[in-house]
């Protein structure tokens, strides 16, 4: 299974209006245009007239700058950035319920200490526990956790903003700026 | 008295109200529309309008019409509809508009804001069904937004690469009995649209680049596509032309953009192009594509599609560059002002002094010309006409300038193999969606905005049937249009594939010659009407329907039902294996056989 960290997968960093329909506009055109999203993560910025979406897409599927040349023709889209692993702070957060006995519990609290994370809820057969960090520990946490049974799981898609002090490559699919 | 004058007052509207001003402050002449519930509010103070409002008889109707308009006169064309099974019908049009980069501003009436997303009557997700089919949509949710909205839309539409543009208004913020309604109207002087900026101005160094590219080439052609016409260019593409001396394809979306007179114009290429521009694009080492966008039905076979040429694209939409063919100069913008730039740096290089010796080139180039000229066997005594004799017929007994709208098919072929055009913005037709029934209301659309011009549409039985209902809407309104029925009782392109590719097993594609009477059924509707089968008649039915400028004209022309379109390009297959017409077949088999034996000798040679 592909994870968000493949070589085949780009970052992209939309900053959108913050208007009713956006984010079904950019989603529509992923789906019309067969492309693949990976995993998608919205919310506002600081300025509540724009709103981020960090879309980690699938370039497999389709050269990454077309993609990048169609999103921009959506009329509510103010600027697109590809954020590089070597360019970008990204983050991830994942909750999961594992399965806990008494006899398994302290071993995951052990994990969850090396990890660095959260334990959010405990019951007699399951511990809820939360890891942020880059998405290649959150991979490798995941895997950990899963011998010991995991009940649900939701992971929120990376966010990631461009690392300072770097330049990094503005695909407004605007040649003459 | 002192102070406030009333013209100092601000000026209280509702949103319909407020509608109508936005129209009228857009320079907008006329709206083709068709009332209904949701949009009744918007209908009231069209009566005080300064605007034509030209009631159509389907909701399909208005949007090809508002297409036609925005072909034939290059200002956007406006309809307006209600909710519901009115948006859904105008589908159609919007999409067609999408493919073909069509200036439009549509308007449909919505549901009150309250009761939308309940199924109320006659409600649709209108924004959410037409996202795909225009360049922008606006869902509108407050009265005092539409001044800005109505703005902001016609700017969206007729900037950058032009495209539908859809605003859909709920019921009640344009309802005269909703004191929420009204608001002081402020004209907006700034857009807010901080994602939307055209690129316009293509980079010099692009301009460069592309100049030094077109004066190395030896066989260079130039494919020339609607970006031209849209960007108002062919004044610039003639100087380009005759500063470079490089021979031009126009294709099915620019016929009209450079003279079919001139001696460097090959015509059309693509799977129904003339021999000569489908193959001088084959052979050639540079193709100049200027506002074209790699059609499928022009390149074929993209992996053999002109697999010597370098390729400069001028393109004012980012993402049709490399989306087909990777360029090897990519000039992004405007067409016109691209050439301009181009024009000038080409005089400053010193041509069209300074042009390379392409006496080579052009002497192939009308060598092919010669040998593959477009033809047909002319009717024999007692057989039905002839569609390309029609059309030529037309073609030398109508004004210069006739405009001339086709549907899709067979007669839409013949109609751009056939009519010279040798001016821009005479040619509507539906090249991307290929919509059957495009002809009658883009016909009528061209003749609301342009009522001196003769406008013919050049139409097949199969589209007839679609739209046909729309020349009560020509009768009524007074716009007389002729159309020129091209009646073959058959789905003639259906028919040809048939034909060609399923062994002739013709699977639901007659229609008959005589059910409906097209005769009837076009007097009925308030349109003088003629039947012609004999070759004898044509002209003489051609000028009496040139004679006839109060009322629409119906002419049905009885046609050969058998008659392909030649030449041809199987779907998916290569340019370099078109398949011209019966009678130069083998012609063509012996200069292909020649062809082979020379590129045998010459590696034989190489091998020696």
């Amino acid at each position: 299974m592909n994870r968000p960290g493949d070589l085949a997968h780009h970052t992209l960093s939309v900053l959108v209006e913050n208007k009713a329909g956006v984010l079904a506009r950019v989603a529509d055109l992923f789906a019309r245009r067969g492309y693949n999203i990976v995993s998608l993560a919205v919310a506002p910025t600081d300025d509540q007239a724009f709103s981020r979406i960090t879309i980690v897409v699938d370039v497999e599927s389709a050269p990454l700058e077309q993609i990048v040349k169609q999103l921009f023709k959506l009329i509510n889209i103010v600027e697109i950035q590809e954020l590089s692993a070597f360019d970008a702070v990204e983050r991830e957060l994942m909750i999961a319920t594992i399965e806990a006995s008494t006899d398994t519990r302290t071993q995951i609290v052990e994990l969850v200490n090396i990890f660095e994370g959260k334990i959010l809820a405990v019951s007699p057969e399951a511990i809820t526990v939360s890891l942020d960090g880059a998405p290649s520990k959150i991979d490798d946490f995941e895997a950990l956790l899963r011998d010991y049974g995991i009940r649900d799981l939701q992971r929120t898609g990376r966010i990631a903003l461009p690392k300072m002090d770097r330049d990094v490559p503005v695909l407004r699919a605007v040649s003459n700026s | 008295m002192t102070g406030s004058t009333d013209t100092d007052k601000p000026l209280r509207l509702n949103g319909g109200q407020a509608l109508i001003k936005a129209l009228e402050m857009e320079g907008v002449e006329v709206v083709f529309g068709y009332p209904g519930g949701a949009i009744l509010p918007v209908y009231d103070p069209i009566l005080d309008a300064g605007l034509r409002h030209v009631l159509v008889r389907h909701e399909q109707g208005a949007g090809h019409m508002a297409e036609g308009y925005a072909h034939a006169t290059g200002k956007p064309g406006v309809c307006m509809v209600t909710s519901g099974p009115a948006a859904t019908n105008i589908v159609t049009p919007l999409a067609d508009a999408m493919l073909d980069s069509v200036p439009m501003v549509c308007i449909t009436g919505q549901v009150a804001l309250g009761s939308i997303g309940t199924d109320a009557f006659q409600e649709c997700d209108t924004t959410g069904i037409t996202r795909s089919v225009t360049k922008h949509n606006f869902l509108v949710t407050r009265a005092e937004d539409i001044p800005r909205i109505i703005r902001e839309a016609f700017h969206i539409a007729t900037t950058g690469r032009p495209g539908p543009v859809l605003v859909d208004i709920p019921k009640n913020i344009v309802d005269a009995n909703n004191p929420d309604a009204y608001f002081d109207w402020e004209w907006p002087e700034e857009l807010d649209l901080p994602g939307y900026h055209p690129n316009v101005t293509p980079s010099i160094e692009s301009i460069e680049a592309a100049a030094e590219l077109i004066m190395a080439a030896e066989r260079p052609v130039l494919y020339v596509g609607g970006g031209v016409l849209k960007s108002r260019g062919a004044q610039a593409l003639l100087e380009l032309v005759e500063l470079t001396d490089i021979p031009v394809v126009t294709t099915l979306m620019a016929r009209g953009a450079f003279p079919d007179s001139h001696e460097l114009c090959l015509g059309m290429p693509g799977m129904h192009g003339n021999y000569t521009a489908v193959t001088a694009i084959q052979r050639s080492d540079l193709l100049i594509a200027m506002g074209s966008r790699f059609d499928d039905r022009v390149t074929g076979k993209v992996g053999a599609f002109a697999p010597d040429a370098k390729i400069v694209h001028f393109d004012i939409d980012p993402a049709e560059h490399g989306k087909v063919r990777t360029p090897d100069v990519s000039v992004v913008g405007d067409c016109r002002i691209s050439m301009e730039l181009l024009n000038e740096e080409l005089r400053t290089a010193g041509l069209p002094g300074s042009n390379p010796d392409r006496s080579a080139w052009r002497q192939q180039v009308s060598g092919w010309q010669e040998k593959y000229p477009l033809t047909y066997e002319q009717s024999k005594d007692g057989e039905l006409l002839k569609p390309q004799y029609v059309i030529e017929r037309l073609r030398d007994l109508s004004p210069k300038d006739t405009i001339v709208a086709s549907g899709v098919g067979q007669h839409q072929m013949f109609a751009s193999q056939y009519w010279e055009f040798n001016h821009p913005y005479t040619w509507l037709n539906s090249g991307g969606l290929g919509t059957m029934g495009f002809s009658i209301p883009a016909a009528i659309g061209a003749k609301a905005g342009l009522p001196d011009r003769t406008v013919w549409a050049i139409d097949g039985d199969g589209c007839f049937q679609m739209t046909a209902q729309e020349l009560v809407t020509a009768s009524v309104e007074k716009i007389p249009v002729k159309i020129a029925l091209l009646n073959n009782s058959y789905l003639g392109m259906v028919r040809q594939w048939q034909s060609l590719f399923y062994e002739e097993r013709l699977s639901e594609v007659h229609l008959g010659y005589d059910v409906p009477d097209y005769v009837m059924w076009a007097e009925s509707m308030g349109c003088v009407a003629f039947r012609v089968e004999d070759v004898d008649e044509v002209d003489e039915v051609i000028a009496k329907a040139n004679a006839i400028n109060d009322r629409p004209v119906v002419v049905e022309f009885r046609c050969h039902a058998t008659e392909n379109v030649y030449p041809m390009v199987p779907a998916g297959g290569s340019n370099d294996d078109l398949i011209v017409d019966p009678s130069q077949a083998d012609l063509l088999e012996a200069d292909r056989a020649a062809d082979r034996e020379r590129a045998e000798a010459i590696e034989a040679g190489a091998q020696a």
